[in-house]
């Protein structure tokens, strides 16, 4: 331990001796990722990880989205032949499954690892390669059940997987050990990017972004990654009891042996039901952003809006029994389930309250963004209040599992996350690309969307209330829901045509849309600080903030921080609550082995559906390539 | 858009202790996360034993092993503590030698976790009671051997040239990890052993 | 194998004039009545709010308003008077939020809290079928039928509701909202009809392959004719009186048939299957999946995973000249 080792500190350049040209140029060096295949596998940066998660994201969209036409083409005419009950059961345990676990929990925190570093205005997400790791096992997962279904051993119990019909009695063979398993891969990989999060947060801002300064899209994600990190430890321990009922001979759901079926039905929804909250809060993300930007002034109610968005995250525990109403519980306990679900309509409505507030004092911007977002309102209202309908018990006996109940969900799913996800991805597109979607195609896009949306999904109320029940392969012609079900499957024809438009929209805005500039929108937030797309290290020099809308109040110049190393990759830590700087921590370098773990976690994960002794051997293996990921590779990193 | 240098952040440290390190945040929300876990393990314990009319399903687990385990768990506390005085004072033999002891204790307390298992009265495969005694036990011992296995790799690293820095920080947090194992085994310890007893 | 198909399609279907025979929307019963007058309230209500929400949306996009010097240039007037509105919409959320919870609370007190009924009935749930056993205090005048309930006009009727493997859930919508099966566990539900007809009810948890082909009829008589039916129920089948039914019944007995049904009168003795002493009698076969003929028969004996893949009947190998016997005799199972 010589004393030199500590000195070479002293000689290291800091931004405060370059030239702004030299300064980028070098930083983008530092924080740069390598060519070649092993650079793109061994990168930490979190805007390239985030659009991969992006991508990837809207790719199983696409998946679930033809999983969904398969089944409107199915339900189109009664008694249909088209496709048979395997097939059919796997295709909509398949759409749901992709849909919640693959697309809906995934994309919101896809934006998050790319914006939510912008936003507070830092140069990486915390813990990137955890970052990197998660977005592999996410990858990998989402592949092994496609390929099992590819093969015909895709799930077939819906995306609920209920006991004992997903138990090893009713279900031998393999199917449902790989939804198990999909949930664990899915799983991993949205805890570890909720506490990256976290941790970005509530460390990384940048200097003077203090809590009430935070930007409501960052609160969202803030809140959003609390309610997995709560929420999804429910349903591992519910998966890894299934698998284990149905591999090792356990009783956790064998009524039989002292176990009992509801306990998976509670575990199930105890995670599943703050689920819902967990696709719709990124949706409010987007629409506080968008509205803000395009009312032409800040979001009205900010503390409301930030206790709402709380309160909602608490609320979201206290209502998973409404899903089981039906069961036969106890009267009084369902009551108080009744409650607390209607109650969640007072922080779900004080944040519709402040949009409305927001748009009608500002001078709203027509442009596609805001043109999903009204299309929000319009939907996700009405879902949100068909929602009240559910929560009580004796309407619920009448509509539940019924396409009521499908229709409900789609209006809010559809309506609260996908509509507002599409405003975001016109709204953020300039940012990713540097380029324009373009804004005719996305006025088609969105009235197609709109229209298709409700044609398909508005009958579905009715021929639930006329007692058609979900997950039924087809229904014979004397129900008298054949007219329904077809105008429901020239909605989806339509809906489906609205995002070819917008596919071709990405595609061709990609290569030759209208150059964007830093900040198109004239927004408020950090990410329009810096160029379109960002470079590798995000912000020349450090912001520090001054406001909650930091680029409205800053019109001239935009105040900064120095004293950076350039050579190395340093990130300022502040203090969780005032944001004041307090290190300079490094931020970790690229290295392939998270990629490398991910393929050893993925090789156990798929090991142990077929022999439990997997673990065993894996989990040396597991042990080493951690190890190796985290030796430090250099006592620089130890500084 | 020009830049306005309002703040100069050259003399700000490179590490710290604490909640000052992202670490430790990162630290306390997997200990959030699997406290969830073990909350609703536990949980998923009591309901079952609620719904079953003549719980246990089967004889208690004995008292022996496990008392012994959770002494030596509540004993290592206080190692552990000193560990993180000497890791913020940087004291490199002192956090040397309470690694060594450290690391000794946890292979102690893995040996103990499997004579708790071998003495477990019922099998997995019995009745849920036992699905659950076994699940709910490796559920805690996942947790130990990681930190366990852990605590000897940092062991190694301070004896390398690593040892210095930054890394003291990464001893203190995984300290700070040693103290979410033992307090997470106390509500399993009462739930396992002491509510069929009651 | 499908061939027999358009054969089905072509025979008249005996109910298709029953519009609305499994909708919410047409109650006939009062629990029915009460869960429909429910639903229409709280959808002119939350319309309402759906409405009144949107106007908002609509004027605040609609107003005209002064250019602003710079999007953070707000008047304090302005947003107290914001403040005022924005409060008030919230207290009149939760206000409506109350109201409805109290409302729901109260029908859910009236509909749930008698579980007493001069009838009862056990319900069993199968893969995918259902069990019906109409309870006694005189073990002799028990009986167990299939798919199909009937009760008598204007008298609740206890069901217990039991499962033989997965979860499934009873639901008649136009008597009663539905209950679930749950293995291990007996739930209770009560249903009455308030006048004459037939009310088709359908497994509403997913159960597997034949989820949609799990249907139950409940057909409502005024009291008498339901006591002349039940007295048939209760008596054995009768022995067969002309030789190619004869012939059909002996078929029945020496095939594989009897390990899984039962007729009572008869050696066959099976449980795991619906009980077919008076199969003659009910609306349809296959839980719902054909109208009951003696053409649906023959083309369920013959094909039964050509018409619902993946239930538990097999195919039975007959010959050409055993259908005709064996569906004669089955059909006069009344």
């Amino acid at each position: 331990m010589s004393e030199t080792m500590l000195e070479p500190h002293a000689e290291e350049p800091l931004d405060t001796d370059l030239p702004d040209g030299e300064l980028a140029k070098r930083l983008a060096t530092t924080w740069g990722t390598a060519g070649g295949i092993i650079g793109a596998l061994s990168t930490v940066d979190h805007k390239i990880i985030g659009r991969r998660y992006i991508l990837t994201g809207f790719l199983f969209l696409i998946l679930g989205g033809l999983a969904a036409v398969a089944m409107r083409l199915q339900l189109a005419v009664p008694d249909n032949s088209l496709i048979g009950p395997d097939l059919y059961n796997q295709i909509f345990t398949m759409h749901g499954t992709t849909m919640m676990f693959l697309f809906g929990v995934p994309i919101g925190e896809a934006l998050a690892v790319y914006l939510v570093p912008l936003m507070v205005g830092t140069r990486n997400i915390a813990f990137p390669r955890l970052n990197a790791f998660s977005y592999y096992v996410y990858l990998f997962g989402g592949l092994m059940i496609w390929v099992a279904f590819a093969l015909n051993i895709g799930p077939d119990n819906g995306w609920f997987s209920y006991v004992p019909l997903a138990g090893p009695e009713f279900s031998p063979g393999k199917r449902a050990d790989f939804w198990a398993q999909l949930v664990t891969f899915t799983e991993v990989a949205a805890l570890a990017v909720a506490v990256e999060i976290v941790v970005t947060v509530l460390k990384l801002r940048a200097p003077g972004m203090t809590l009430d300064r935070i930007p409501l899209f960052v609160w969202a994600m803030f809140v959003n990654a609390f309610l997995i990190i709560f929420a999804m430890p429910a349903v591992m321990l519910g998966s890894t009891m299934l698998i284990l009922d149905r591999l090792l001979d356990t009783h956790f759901f064998n009524q039989a042996e002292g176990g009992d079926p509801l306990l998976w039905q509670h575990l199930f929804w105890f995670f599943g039901h703050p689920e819902v909250y967990i696709i719709f809060l990124p949706g409010t993300a987007f629409v506080s952003a968008i509205v803000a930007t395009f009312a032409r002034r800040p979001v009205f109610g900010y503390p409301a809006i930030v206790l709402s968005l709380i309160a909602t995250g608490f609320l979201s525990f206290g209502l998973w029994v409404h899903h089981m109403f039906t069961t036969g519980l106890p009267q009084l306990g369902a009551t108080f389930f009744t409650a607390s679900s209607m109650m969640i309509a007072i922080p779900t409505g004080i944040q519709i309250f402040c949009w409305i507030g927001t748009l009608w004092d500002g001078k709203p911007i027509y442009r596609t963004p805001l043109l999903f977002v009204l299309g929000f309102f319009f939907i996700f209202v009405a879902g949100g209040l068909s929602g009240v309908m559910l929560a009580s018990v004796p309407i619920d006996t009448q509509v539940h599992d019924t396409y009521f109940v499908v229709a409900h969900f789609h209006y809010v799913l559809i309506g609260g996350a996908v509509f507002p996800l599409i405003g975001a991805i016109y709204y953020w597109f300039p940012k990713f690309t540097g380029r324009m979607l373009g804004e005719r195609l996305g006025r088609c896009h969105f009235w197609l969307a709109f229209i298709g949306f409700n044609v398909a999904f508005f009958p579905m109320h009715i021929s639930g209330l006329r007692g058609m029940p979900r997950r039924v392969y087809t229904y014979p012609a004397e129900m008298g829901w054949d007219t329904l079900n077809l105008i429901s499957t020239l909605g989806a024809a339509l809906f489906v045509v609205s995002f070819l438009v917008f596919i071709y929209n990405v595609a061709a805005s990609a290569r030759g849309g209208d150059i964007a500039g830093d900040n198109p929108w004239d927004a408020a937030t950090l990410e329009w600080a810096t160029t379109s797309p960002p470079p590798p290290h995000n912000f020349d020099r450090i912001p520090f903030v001054t406001s909650r809308e930091p680029l409205w109040a800053e019109r001239e110049t935009l105040p900064v921080v120095t004293g950076l190393a350039v050579d190395k990759r340093e990130v300022v830590i502040t203090t969780t609550t005032e944001a004041r700087p307090d290190l300079k921590e490094s931020s970790p370098d690229p290295t392939v082995w998270p990629f490398v773990s991910a393929i050893v976690v993925t090789v156990i994960f798929i090991a142990t559906i077929f022999t439990p002794w997997a673990l065993a051997w894996g989990a040396p293996a597991a042990a080493l390539v951690m190890i190796a990921w985290f030796w430090p590779k250099s006592v620089e990193e130890d500084k | 858009m020009e830049h306005r240098v309002v703040r100069d952040l050259s003399d700000l440290p490179s590490y710290a202790f604490g909640p000052r390190m992202t670490m430790w945040w990162g630290t306390l929300s997997f200990c959030l996360l699997e406290g969830t876990g073990f909350a609703l393990a536990l949980g998923g314990y009591l309901y079952l034993a609620f719904v079953n009319p003549d719980w246990p399903l089967g004889p208690p687990p004995p008292l022996f092993w496990s008392g012994i385990f959770t002494l030596l768990m509540l004993a290592s506390l206080v190692p552990n503590f000193v560990i993180e005085r000497a890791a913020r004072g940087e004291n490199l033999f002192r956090v040397r030698l309470l690694l060594v002891v450290m690391s000794a204790a946890g292979l102690l307390v893995t040996g103990a976790r499997v004579m708790e298992f071998a003495v477990l009265p019922v099998r997995w495969d019995f009745n849920a009671y036992g699905s659950l005694l076994w699940v709910i036990l490796g559920l805690h011992a996942a947790h130990l051997v990681t930190d366990v296995v852990d605590t000897v790799i940092v062991t190694v690293l301070m004896f390398t040239r690593h040892g210095f820095g930054r890394r003291f920080s990464d001893v203190e947090d995984n300290a700070f990890y040693w103290n979410f194992v033992v307090l997470s085994w106390l509500p399993t310890y009462f739930v396992l052993y002491w509510v069929p007893r009651l | 194998m499908r061939c027999c198909r358009p054969a089905l399609v072509a025979l008249p279907l005996t109910l298709t004039g029953c519009t609305g025979w499994q909708s919410s929307l047409d109650p006939q019963g009062p629990q029915a009545d009460t869960l429909a007058t429910m639903f229409w309230v709280f959808t002119a209500i939350l319309a309402l709010v759906w409405l009144l929400t949107m106007a908002a949306l609509f004027l605040s996009l609609r107003r005209a308003r002064a250019e602003r010097a710079g999007p953070l240039v707000l008047e304090p007037q302005a947003e107290r008077s914001m403040t005022r509105a924005v409060s008030a919409a919230v207290a009149f959320t939760a206000a409506i939020v109350i109201a409805l919870t109290v409302v729901s609370y109260a029908a859910q007190r009236a509909l749930f809290s008698s579980h007493e009924a001069p009838l009862t009935l056990l319900v069993k749930g199968h893969q995918w079928w259902w069990e019906v056993t109409y309870e006694d205090g005189q073990p002799s005048r028990r009986f167990t039928t299939a798919n199909e309930i009937h009760v008598p006009v204007g008298q609740p009727v206890l069901i217990k509701l039991q499962s033989s493997d997965v979860i499934h859930s009873f639901w008649v919508p136009s008597l009663a909202g539905k209950m679930d099966i749950v293995p291990g566990r007996e739930n209770r539900l009560v249903i009455e009809a308030s006048k004459d007809g037939i009310f088709r009810g359908q497994c509403a948890e997913f159960c597997g392959w034949q989820h949609a082909h799990m249907a139950i009829a409940v057909v409502a008589h005024p009291a008498e004719e339901f006591e002349r039916w039940r007295e048939n129920q209760i008596s054995a089948a009768e022995p067969p009186d002309d030789p190619l039914r004869k012939r059909g019944m002996e078929i029945f007995l020496s095939r594989p048939c009897v390990m899984c049904h039962q007729i009572r009168g008869t050696p066959a003795a099976g449980k795991v299957a619906p009980d077919l002493t008076h199969v003659g009698s009910r609306l349809h076969i296959a839980a719902g999946t054909l109208p009951n003929s003696r053409g649906n028969l023959a083309a369920w004996i013959t094909d039964p995973q050509g018409i619902k893949p993946g239930a538990h009947m097999p195919l039975m190998k007959l010959a050409g000249d055993e259908i005709e016997p064996l569906t004669r005799y089955l059909e006069g199972l009344r």
